[in-house]
């Protein structure tokens, strides 16, 4: 009876606030848009490299690129953070919106774009220096000298990186002599220190035993709750396991940009189908 | 060009996707010849024929298990994507409709060695049993085909026949009952009958669940518990 009376009058309380928090949430979650690209071509020289591509990305989910080697993928990851900009003769027309805003117009500070999105490379490459001083590299970088701040934001991201217990006792090593699943853990943790919005990653566990693979990939998921996250991976069953939408990329043309679910179960186009099970070649 | 028949490139993975099918494809030829000898077992009263049919049932059975070892091994080693992916689910699925086939052609078997001691002779107002039993069969053998072929049409054709099947279902039901009222010396013997058509009945249902699971491993579309014209719209879009 007292149970009854409790939720007969706290329902109608709480219930105004809760579906509209709740309701915001769920709209952030599926559908609220991150980066929109369009007509984006690249080319190196006279070559190009990627030919009108048109697509959105949503904020908080897992994008993947796939695709035979050569195909585009690394150079439109790389297109996101501007790091095609250090290649010669690269030419790019088209967008990439950022909250609304071209990250290729002239007034586009680069150095404050790579704050908002990092990277993570194929090979882990940390700074020959110690563990702590690695992640509070960027940190650093941004004027934050506090020791407090920094060893809090230090160990913020090396749990945020799932490495934070395997190190808490080696910070002042050199983080060269990490392992290699270790390394890209900490490298991971280098690039969500400054607390970017977005994370690109390029391969991120192609050099690593299946076991710090799915360490990495378990981190994935649980860093999708608070970035949204571009990978380009080789393995499609990883692929398969850690996005939410998969883009399937073939002689720099995007093919096909769907739901991962139906890209690995049923494809609408035939590339993607050659190339997933392994008909392509 | 069907993607199905396409060459991977890896013959190891082309051979096992292709003797996975004609392992089905065995599969379903012996369930068909247990349908048809259970049927025939039963117009002759013939209870070592039918004696034939309950003990072939075993090698159904283990059809069904070694398939679906050598499904769970496919998608262990190779993780098969889209419709490679669509074809082992299916074939998981389709075989344990075979096997529950088996089972029905086995019951009617039993049936008929059943009737056979009691020294009933199969009359001509059975006849409802012999056209059912050659239709559900038929329908059984339609459906192993759309499965070889990848023919969504005939697919199609086997969920129409379902209804028909069901028809004709009611109707001998209809019969059956007529002749245990008219006489009710004979309940016994029609009840057993009943049986039998009532397997039959079951034998179409499986045979519709197997087009279905077809048409996903074609379009891709889950067309489970959907009306039929529903499905028409779907599979002609």
């Amino acid at each position: 009876m007292l149970d009854n009376d409790m939720t007969e009058t706290s329902i109608p309380n709480i219930d105004p606030s809760m579906m509209a928090a709740s309701g915001n949430k769920g709209a952030a979650d599926s559908g609220e848009i991150c980066m929109e690209v369009e007509n984006l071509n690249l080319y190196y020289g006279k070559a190009q490299a990627l030919k009108d591509i048109t697509f959105t990305m949503r904020r908080n989910k897992v994008t993947a690129f796939i695709g035979p080697s050569g195909c585009g993928k690394s150079t439109l990851l790389r297109c996101f953070n501007r790091m095609n900009d250090l290649v010669d003769d690269v030419h790019i027309d088209g967008e990439i919106r950022l909250d609304g805003k071209n990250i290729y117009d002239k007034d586009v500070d680069i150095t404050a774009l790579r704050q908002r999105v990092g990277m993570v490379f194929q090979k882990p490459n940390p700074f020959p220096m110690s563990v702590f001083e690695n992640v509070a590299y960027g940190l650093r970088l941004q004027g934050v000298n506090k020791r407090r701040v920094l060893e809090e934001k230090v160990e913020w991201a090396l749990k945020g990186a799932a490495l934070w217990d395997e190190v808490k006792d080696r910070l002042t090593e050199n983080a060269l002599g990490l392992s290699g699943g270790q390394q890209q853990r900490l490298v991971v943790a280098r690039a969500i220190a400054i607390e970017p919005e977005i994370l690109l990653l390029d391969e991120p566990a192609s050099a690593l035993d299946p076991i710090s693979t799915l360490k990495i990939e378990e981190l994935i998921y649980e860093l999708k709750k608070d970035y949204t996250i571009l990978i380009v991976t080789h393995n499609m069953q990883q692929a398969a396991r850690v996005s939410d939408e998969t883009a399937f990329m073939y002689l720099g043309e995007m093919v096909e940009f769907d739901d991962t679910n139906t890209i690995f179960t049923n494809p609408s186009e035939k590339q993607t189908e050659d190339y997933i099970t392994g008909r392509y070649g | 060009m069907d993607p199905i028949s396409n060459q991977h490139i890896s013959h190891q993975f082309n051979e096992e996707l292709e003797n996975l099918r004609n392992m089905v494809m065995s599969m379903g030829g012996l369930v068909e010849q247990q349908i048809e000898r259970s049927i025939k077992a039963l117009r002759k009263m013939d209870a070592a024929k039918a004696e034939k049919v309950v003990k072939t049932d075993h090698k159904v059975n283990l059809m069904e298990v070694n398939i679906d070892e050598e499904c769970a091994r496919i998608l262990a080693i190779r993780q098969p994507a889209a419709s490679d992916l669509r074809m082992v689910v299916t074939v998981i699925k389709t075989i344990t409709d075979l096997e529950r086939i088996g089972d029905e052609a086995e019951k009617i078997g039993r049936l008929a060695i059943c009737l056979s001691e009691k020294d009933i002779t199969f009359k001509a107002k059975y006849a409802g049993i012999k056209h059912l039993g050659n239709y559900v069969r038929q329908m059984v053998s339609d459906a192993l085909n759309a499965f070889a072929r990848l023919d969504p049409d005939a697919c199609l054709q086997v969920l129409k026949d379902d209804e028909q099947a069901d028809e004709e279902y009611q109707a001998l039901m209809r019969h059956l009952i007529t002749y245990m009222m008219e006489d009710p010396r004979t309940i016994t013997e029609v009840l057993d009958v009943v049986w039998v058509a009532r397997s039959l009945e079951r034998i179409g249902d499986h045979a519709k669940n197997i087009a279905e699971y077809v048409i996903y491993m074609i379009n891709g579309k889950d067309i489970r518990h959907i009306d039929i014209e529903e499905i028409e719209q779907d599979i002609l879009s």
